[in-house]
């Protein structure tokens, strides 16, 4: 691994106008403008209220179940001989997963706002579920838009979603996967604009988007970075974190941003492979992947020569999407984050080695991270340090690993 | 694309056309149709039809994998125009052979931003020039994003549509009216594209809201499909576009189309 950084200080994106570098924006439809205008100046309204800030912190403690620990991978560790590991247990988040942490915060917002109405898209179905919640926890009515494709390899999360009084509702356009669950999402609330809150789960859209979900995220680096301190005695050398549209891994990455010694490292999908062309690696292959404009912000998507937007791959719905949130292009265009990626053998591979080693079962978009610690660890010292966000729990992919696994095991 | 354009291009052609219908005191009937829908040739057919019945200018659709602003008929329509293959230079080519039909009217491009980012926005408002288009319509580039599309067109003297909606707030509506140049575009629906039932309620409301602040011709768009409607409106705003109706009558035939495009121009008729 020959990894050089330059490492600077990003302290003070995205501008007023939502840019980080030449990364976001705000690219919609006129309709929606003023709702989005809105909602910046709602959000930065709440940041300012303590009463806000209170009532969030107390739903993560006595709700999610924040802080998170983070726990030492003892046996992962002594088996690949090199790093320290150490994992942020963002899986026993309710609901398994990290994105409660945004759909509890853009609820309260939402709720805030005298929205009842809250509307998502899901991909793996862990933000539908995370929202499902939300809003059943604060009274609220909750639509998730999620592909036919997705609900069919996530069935599990789709039950759960419904058992929490939340509509689903299945999208046939396109590649029926995350990416036109966001289209129809936007859809309806181009329509509905007036009385419904767009509850969005990753780190990308329209500002205030990327800049809101990434604050919501945030508390992942900021409760790590001060256990890694009293844990371990360091900072991490490496923070590793798998990025589909990129939330869990900004939420971690965050709070590391000034730590010039902590290397930042994104593990995007592989799918079969980046030569094989299906794959959902937005910054592995320049020839298919460049800067434009999908779901309301500049970053790169995966396109064709005419601007059409590609279908991706990969075995894990949640890192499925042809684009990445802007933040993440701007980190790499600074060369502040490094991005690799991890094929589905390899995730599989993972989600086998992290289950037996530490009995921890992780989402098959985890396992994308915890392939790349495997390939990573061994090649460092024993006394440098390692920590990956392990961002949710794998009972949700259990049907698509049996199918794969099943009479392997 | 080798022959004289001897009409008014840009700016000019948009002026003409809407004094025309202003000393016919009524409003501009403006369809809009997919580029290979059903395919090329068939696009090109109706587009010419849509001429015979009459109509004052075009909205030439171009395809997008994920146009977030339009509703079911449209994004079916682009969907095939995408599986026949329909790209940014297969557009350009449909606006110069439609030229090359003499056809006279102002012809404004529709696309989402992606392609033309891919294509290269300046080079594809040059092409479009030489092609024989008039202006742009691009429904994910609200202002604040436009400053690049603006200077280009400027220079090359095309028009550069913006949006307002029902929503859009009084600066919203000063800032546009600052920056808008053919005319501006009221979304009548706060919505996606697609043919509604009835007209919405607050429409005469909204387009007396728009009007305190800018003489610019406006447009009206979003659910406009049949001939009560054009009725409506016809004093009410310069001009109105009509798509996902005119795009579903043609499932019975290009001719069912140019008939219920023709019902639509009657209904503006001067008295």
């Amino acid at each position: 691994m020959s990894d050089f950084y330059i490492k600077t200080g990003t302290t003070s994106v995205p501008t007023e106008r939502g840019y980080y570098g030449a990364f976001g924006g705000r690219f919609v439809p006129e309709t929606i403008v003023p709702a989005l205008e809105e909602l910046t100046t709602e959000y930065a309204q709440a940041m300012a209220d303590p009463a806000f800030h209170a009532e969030l912190a107390h739903l993560q403690q006595t709700y999610t179940g924040r802080p998170t620990p983070v726990t030492f991978a003892r046996r992962l560790t002594e088996q690949l001989g090199g790093a320290k590991i150490y994992l942020k247990r963002e899986d026993l988040a309710h609901t398994g997963a990290h994105k409660i942490n945004n759909a509890l915060g853009q609820a309260l917002l939402a709720k805030r706002m005298g929205r009842h109405r809250v509307i998502a898209e899901t991909g793996a179905g862990q933000h539908g579920v995370a929202s499902a919640t939300a809003a059943a926890l604060l009274g609220l009515e909750c639509h998730v838009y999620m592909g036919s494709v997705d609900m069919a390899r996530q069935q599990p999360n789709v039950f759960r979603m419904k058992l929490m009084g939340a509509e689903v509702i299945p999208v046939e356009s396109g590649s029926k996967t995350l990416k036109d669950a966001i289209n129809e999402a936007m859809r309806d609330w181009v329509t509905n604009v007036r009385t419904t809150f767009y509850l969005l789960g990753s780190a990308l859209g329209p500002h205030p988007y990327p800049m809101m979900v990434r604050d919501f995220q945030s508390v992942i680096g900021v409760e790590a970075r001060a256990q890694m301190l009293a844990l371990a005695g360091q900072l991490p050398d490496v923070c590793i974190a798998c990025v589909g549209g990129g939330s869990n891994a900004i939420g971690l990455f965050h709070a590391f941003r000034n730590d010039d010694s902590v290397d930042l490292i994104g593990v995007e999908a592989g799918g079969s492979g980046i030569d094989s062309g299906k794959h959902a690696a937005r910054f592995a292959d320049l020839n298919i992947s460049r800067p434009g404009v999908l779901h309301g912000t500049r970053s790169y998507v995966m396109q064709d020569d005419d601007g059409q937007v590609r279908e991706t791959h990969s075995i894990s719905a949640g890192l499925d999407y042809p684009s990445i949130g802007p933040e993440h292009a701007y980190l790499r265009s600074l060369e502040r984050a490094y991005y690799t990626s991890a094929t589905d053998d390899e995730a599989l591979a993972a989600f086998r080695t992290l289950s037996e080693m530490e009995g921890i079962i992780p989402a098959l978009e985890t396992a994308h991270a915890v392939a790349e610690v495997i390939k990573r660890a061994p090649t460092m010292s024993r006394d440098s340090v390692l920590l990956v966000n392990l961002s949710g729990r794998g009972d949700k992919d259990l049907d698509t690993v049996i199918k794969i696994l099943g009479d392997r095991l | 694309m080798t022959h004289r354009h001897t009409r008014p291009q840009g700016l000019p052609a948009l002026h003409t056309m809407f004094s025309t219908v202003a000393t016919q005191k009524r409003a501009a009937f403006m369809p809009y149709w997919s580029v290979g829908y059903p395919d090329y040739e068939s696009s090109l057919e109706a587009v010419l039809r849509l001429a015979a019945a009459g109509v004052d200018a075009f909205e030439i659709g171009m395809p997008f994998s994920d146009p977030i602003a339009d509703g079911a008929v449209i994004q079916m329509t682009t969907q095939k125009a995408l599986e026949n293959g329909t790209t940014v230079k297969k557009c350009l080519e449909a606006v110069a052979a439609l030229r090359g039909h003499d056809l006279q009217q102002p012809m404004m491009m529709m696309s989402y931003v992606n392609p033309l980012l891919a294509y290269g926005p300046e080079r594809f408002v040059q092409d479009a020039k030489a092609a024989g288009a008039d202006g742009f319509i691009i429904p994910d580039l609200p202002p604040e994003e436009a400053h690049y599309f603006s200077e280009v067109c400027q220079r090359e003297g095309l028009a550069l549509v913006f949006f307002l909606a029902p929503t859009s707030s009084e600066a919203r509506i000063r800032l546009v009216a600052g920056v808008a140049t053919g005319f501006i575009y009221a979304v009548a629906q706060v919505g996606v594209t697609g043919a509604r039932d009835t007209l919405s309620a607050e429409l005469p409301d909204f387009i007396a809201r728009v009007r305190r602040y800018t003489p610019m011709p406006l447009v009206l768009g979003f659910g406009i499909s049949k001939p009560e409607h054009a009725r409506a409106i016809n004093q009410m705003v310069n001009g109105f576009i009509v798509a996902s109706a005119l795009l579903r009558e043609s499932q019975h035939g290009l001719a069912a189309m140019q008939h219920l495009a023709q019902s639509l121009r009657e209904a503006i008729a001067t008295p």
